[in-house]
């Protein structure tokens, strides 16, 4: 028996597993190791990228589409229609999320995930192209289906995440007389936050490559660069315009990991 | 509606006791869908500051009828009384904030640190912080736990046992009257639950709260209960009594199958480590000359020597021979030394006989200071004894 090392005064055969967080401290480490490659990454195209247009000759027509406030104008549409439509998505898929996963509603969650799935194996282009006869061209329209298409991860994550959290301790909560509101934020979501965050990070991706497709309603963004390299034949707009686009995903990928890292609750 | 089922007999005089008694009345629940309800009209008095244990087989009410005591679960019908008060219609959070609730692996939250866990119900009480933090502390105190070393771990950092142990702390943080516990000692280790029983007594001793206590095992059930219901299905009650009486008659050939055929080793169960005679050891403290110990027990007619810490405590029973070979006394702590409380039951002593490879164990009492030995051969005659008795 370890009664002179345990402090505690029937303790004795329990202390074996008290030093778990050497083992996660290592493992931080870790994580912090591949949160740093990726920027390195996203570094290095970009910087190879502006090294080849800085030097390559260009026909008139590639330098005034590659030109540098062309390019910028093309990431900064491309960039607003990817947060305005995560920040709507976030603003409507947690919420709706969590609602399905409660008492009232929780019989419609098969329903509204099947309906879900269904939105996102229908082609975008569909979708963009139905939208736009129903609510004409533009920027507005462009955002209504970036939202629609980049909803259902967030949706499925929230309520994954949230079904996720042991039911016991649900129970526990409400046993100590914590309210079914209190359990929700103070056990279930905070739970849930790792779930729910990697479903905002696949969003987010996917909403980099969607918006290319902007472009064919008018909605902007790096698309158009592709687009125009494909009807002129021009390969240095399409291959631009592509590696751009993968850059632009990979840097959104990171800022997402990192916040998936730092907002983790912590003893997980 | 049923007669109300009451214990046979008193709560002994010289208790302290905090709980408030627990009255059910005629309670029922049908869940939908089933066409026997899983609660049956069940009338039961539940005596302030006891440990009442729930037995009984797998799936006949016992969690059902427990969780409509914290409303968990909402009775298709009946009263619930705790004290004086009807709470069958009070508000459910209100209410379970007065009543702890302690279920299996403790069901600790496991992004919030063992402090925080604890201080839940108080904060929700709105104890301002300085309370809420002294009593934090006090509850790890209480548990057996070093307030410094675990307040501000997470759940992840600690054992089974220890878990078990926040959890009862943090049911008992608001000090409410009255403690459920669901199989509670259900995951953990079979050594590591005798400790946490063996707490559990302690905790009761001291704080005297009425106890409802969910167990499949009757052992367990005889160990910590002042009586136990024993219950079939539909949660009928078939026997309500003390552990003595349930085991000495059983009320009807269904109890006395769940006992258990072996009665006269029950009485094992009964009987605590404390009612038997220890026998009294030479001991040696750390650190010291180990010749005058090996003098010491020569002197007596031992052949072994228990080593004590600093603080009074076990820690090893090496041999003359090992002894002779040292110069001081070893600081050593030997991991396997077999340990039982003097509130352990000689079944839990033989059990960690067995589980040791020797023909004693080490028996310690208050802040695990050493109380002496106790040898196989003293258990032998108490089963001997015992079946003298059942015989005669
Ligand atoms: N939520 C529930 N819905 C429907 N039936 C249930 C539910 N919980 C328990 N039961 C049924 O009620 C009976 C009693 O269950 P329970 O109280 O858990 O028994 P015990 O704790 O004694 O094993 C069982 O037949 C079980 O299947
Ligand atoms: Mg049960």
């Amino acid at each position: 028996m370890t009664a002179a090392t345990e402090s505690s005064s029937l303790g004795a055969p329990e202390s074996v597993t008290r030093r778990a967080d050497e083992t996660t401290a290592g493992a931080g480490r870790g994580d912090w190791r591949a949160l740093a490659t990726q920027p390195l990454l996203v570094a290095v195209g970009v910087l190879a990228f502006v090294l080849w247009r800085a030097n390559a000759t260009l026909t008139e027509t590639e330098a005034r589409q590659l030109g540098w406030t062309a390019l910028w104008t093309g990431i900064r549409e491309h960039l607003l229609l990817t947060v305005a439509s995560a920040v709507i998505v976030l603003l409507i898929a947690v919420p709706l999320g969590i609602a399905l996963t409660r008492r009232p509603l929780r019989r419609f969650s098969p329903l509204i995930s099947g309906i879900a799935n269904t939105g996102q194996a229908a082609p975008a282009i569909g979708l963009f192209v139905l939208l736009a006869t129903w609510l004409g061209f533009g920027f507005g329209t462009t955002v209504v289906a970036l939202v629609v298409y980049a909803a259902l991860p967030v949706l499925r994550n929230t309520m994954v995440g949230i079904q996720g959290v042991d039911p016991r301790l649900v129970e526990a909560g409400r046993g100590m007389g914590m309210s079914a509101a209190a359990v929700l934020f103070r056990v279930e979501l905070p739970l849930a936050v790792p779930v729910v965050l990697a479903g905002v990070r696949t969003a987010l991706v996917l909403l980099v490559g969607t918006a290319t497709l902007a472009t064919f309603i008018d909605g902007g963004g790096l698309g158009v660069l592709i687009n125009t390299g494909i009807t002129l034949s021009l390969d240095s707009l399409l291959v631009s315009g592509a590696v751009l686009v993968a850059l632009l995903a990979l840097a959104v990928d990171w800022l997402g990991r990192v916040v998936e890292h730092v907002a983790r609750p912590k003893g997980l | 509606m049923s007669e109300t089922t009451t214990p046979a007999t008193a709560t002994p005089p010289d208790r302290r006791v905090s709980g408030v008694s627990i009255r059910l009345d005629g309670v029922t629940k049908r869940y939908p869908g089933q066409d026997r309800p899983a609660v049956d009209d069940v009338s039961l008095e539940i005596p302030a500051g006891e440990t009442v244990m729930f037995v009984g087989p797998s799936g006949c009410g016992k969690t059902t009828l427990l969780k409509m005591l914290n409303r968990l679960i909402e009775p298709t019908s009946g009263r619930i009384h705790l004290g004086d008060e009807d709470v069958t219609d009070q508000d459910p959070d209100r209410l379970r904030r007065r009543i702890g609730y302690v279920i299996q692996a403790g069901g600790l939250f496991p992004h919030m640190t063992v402090g925080t866990n604890v201080a839940l119900v108080p904060r929700m009480l709105g104890w301002d912080k300085r309370r809420t933090a002294t009593r934090v502390d006090e509850l790890l105190d209480l548990v057996g736990l070093d307030p410094a070393v675990y307040r501000d771990r997470y759940p992840r950092e600690l054992s089974g046992g220890q878990q078990q142990r926040v959890g009862v702390a943090r049911a008992l943080a608001a000090d409410p009257p009255v403690l459920l516990m669901d199989e509670p000692f259900g995951a953990v280790d079979p050594v590591t639950r005798l400790r946490l029983q063996d707490e559990l007594l302690r905790i009761q001793e001291e704080l005297g709260k009425t106890i409802v206590f969910v167990t499949h095992d009757f052992d367990e059930a005889v160990k910590l209960g002042d009586r136990i219901v024993v219950f079939d299905v539909g949660a009928r009650v078939v026997q309500y009594d003390t552990p003595e009486a349930i085991l000495a008659n059983p009320a009807e050939e269904y109890v006395a199958d769940f006992v258990g055929a072996g009665a006269t080793l029950k009485q094992l169960t009964l009987t605590r480590v404390g009612d038997v005679e220890l026998r009294q050891v030479t001991t040696a403290v750390v650190g010291t000359d180990s010749a005058q110990a090996v003098a010491a027990v020569r002197s007596a007619g031992h052949d072994f020597v228990v080593v004590l810490d600093e603080r009074g405590r076990p820690i090893s029973w090496p041999t003359l021979a090992e002894l002779t070979r040292t110069t001081t006394v070893p600081a050593a702590v030997d991991e396997r030394l077999p340990v039982v409380d003097l509130r352990s039951t000689l079944n839990d002593a033989l059990d960690t006989m067995l589980a040791a490879s020797q023909g004693g164990v080490v028996v310690t009492g208050r802040r695990e200071a050493l109380a002496g030995v106790l040898m196989v051969e003293s258990v032998m005659a108490a089963i001997q004894r015992s079946r003298a008795e059942v015989a005669g």
